[in-house]
């Protein structure tokens, strides 16, 4: 059992290092976007503290939004798309496997660095570990909502920018949240209120997007 | 065994095909003739389960397709009309995934010798020609013997004389063993196919 979902995570990991470029590329926006705010905004350490929870999640947001174009769309130009509908376990597990690997590849990197990204922000030491953990609850919910959008738009013309349309809104609860725990963490509450609830979207998604993704992969497919 | 019961395609509007019937039993050699455009990919692609049809129902062993699903995509191979491989994986890997998809497990010596016989060296795939490519897609019938049912879709598309031939060897021997085959084509083959539905008629 589930011998063809962990041959997709391994198959889509071994692409995405065969294609590092690709991933750096998420990776660096990541990483530029984050560093523009405080050469635009001017060296107040104050106010770079106050905002550093929100740039970070939102340049995350779009950093996750900007591979997820290829998340299906690489499979269906190659062909590979209709093997996966054709597995031998259910479409929900592979999408779900495929929603991993996308996680592993664009999501975990992010989690990892947002810490040396908070250094340029001058965000205090004890709010790394809340800004770690609220990435690392929040970045999954991103790839497996982000996967339903891809899958939904995958063949459609300007399916990028109808793929933003669609999922951005979908990612204000996790930006909410996400954002917010540091922000409480920050103003010396506890952070823990938000933080579950993010876990609790994330336990919500995986439940339910896989099915979602497939339903719409299968439609997409047609 | 494969039966397909009133079959109907519509595709942007226009009706490619209506009452097809047909009944594939296990040994049985199945060819889809027929013009570009004339629905010959709709119809294996209604058959392996991709594509509903506009009306009528695929049945597996007195199942609808529908219902099976997975269980219906364990007994067949399909291989389309793209490559179906990952450019940066070679053809072994390719090969590998292709079979571990389909939930039946091959041996790496396995995997060498369906190389082997379509005379692929294990390089990346982005690496080898037009027919290379179909070859390495095609190398899986090589290891699929104990898969019952085979749609192929144009399978001597790209392919050279010799590689040709290997392939009609191995839906005859897929047939002779007991297995059921359904593939289109426009080209001459020498498979001698036990029914032909011809979708220009």
């Amino acid at each position: 059992m589930l011998e063809a979902a962990r041959c997709i995570v391994v198959r889509d990991l071994l692409v995405a290092w065969r294609r590092r470029s690709d991933v750096a590329t998420a990776l660096l926006f990541f990483v530029i976007v984050t560093s523009l705010f405080p050469l635009g905004i001017g060296a107040e350490p104050e106010l770079l503290r106050s905002i550093a929870p929100g740039v970070i999640w939102v340049a995350a947001l779009l950093s996750c939004m900007l591979s997820l174009g290829r998340l299906f769309a690489a499979d269906h130009a190659d062909g590979t798309l209709e093997q996966l509908l054709l597995s031998s376990e259910p479409l929900g597990v592979i999408a779900a496997a495929k929603a991993l690997a996308h996680w592993l590849v664009s999501g975990l990197p992010l989690v990892l660095i947002a810490p040396l990204i908070a250094l340029q922000y001058d965000l205090p030491a004890p709010l790394y570990p809340v800004l770690a953990l609220s990435l690392l609850l929040g970045t999954p919910v991103l790839s497996l909502i982000g996967a339903i959008g891809a899958a939904l738009t995958l063949g459609l013309r300007g399916g990028g920018v109808l793929l933003s349309l669609l999922v951005l809104p979908l990612y204000v609860p996790v930006l909410i949240m996400g954002a917010g725990s540091v922000d409480m963490a920050a103003a010396g509450l506890a952070p823990d209120g938000q933080l579950l609830l993010l876990a609790a979207l994330l336990i919500v998604a995986a439940a339910f997007a896989p099915w979602a993704i497939a339903a719409a992969l299968r439609i997409s497919m047609e | 065994m494969l039966e397909a019961v009133d079959l109907a395609c519509e595709r942007g509007g226009r009706s490619l095909f209506r009452g097809l019937s047909f009944a594939l039993r296990d040994g049985e050699l199945l060819r889809i003739a027929g013009p570009n455009g004339s629905g010959k990919t709709s119809l294996l692609r209604i058959v392996c389960g991709l594509l509903s049809p506009t009306a009528g129902t695929v049945l597996w062993d007195g199942a609808e397709i529908r219902r099976l699903r997975e269980e219906y995509a364990k007994q067949l191979v399909y291989i389309g009309h793209a490559a179906a491989v990952k450019d940066d994986l070679t053809a072994a890997e390719n090969l590998r995934i292709a079979c571990t998809l389909a939930g039946h497990r091959v041996s790496p010596r396995q995997i060498r010798q369906a190389l082997d016989s379509f005379e692929l060296a294990d390089l990346p795939v982005k690496r080898l020609s037009q027919g290379q490519r179909r070859r390495a897609v095609l190398a899986r019938l090589v290891v699929s013997e104990s898969m019952p049912l085979w749609l192929l879709d144009e399978p001597y598309a790209a392919l050279d004389a010799a590689a040709g031939r290997l392939v009609e060897e191995l839906i005859d021997g897929h047939a002779a063993r007991g297995g059921a085959v359904a593939f289109t084509t426009h080209q001459d083959t020498r498979v001698r196919a036990s029914q032909v539905i011809d979708l220009d008629a």
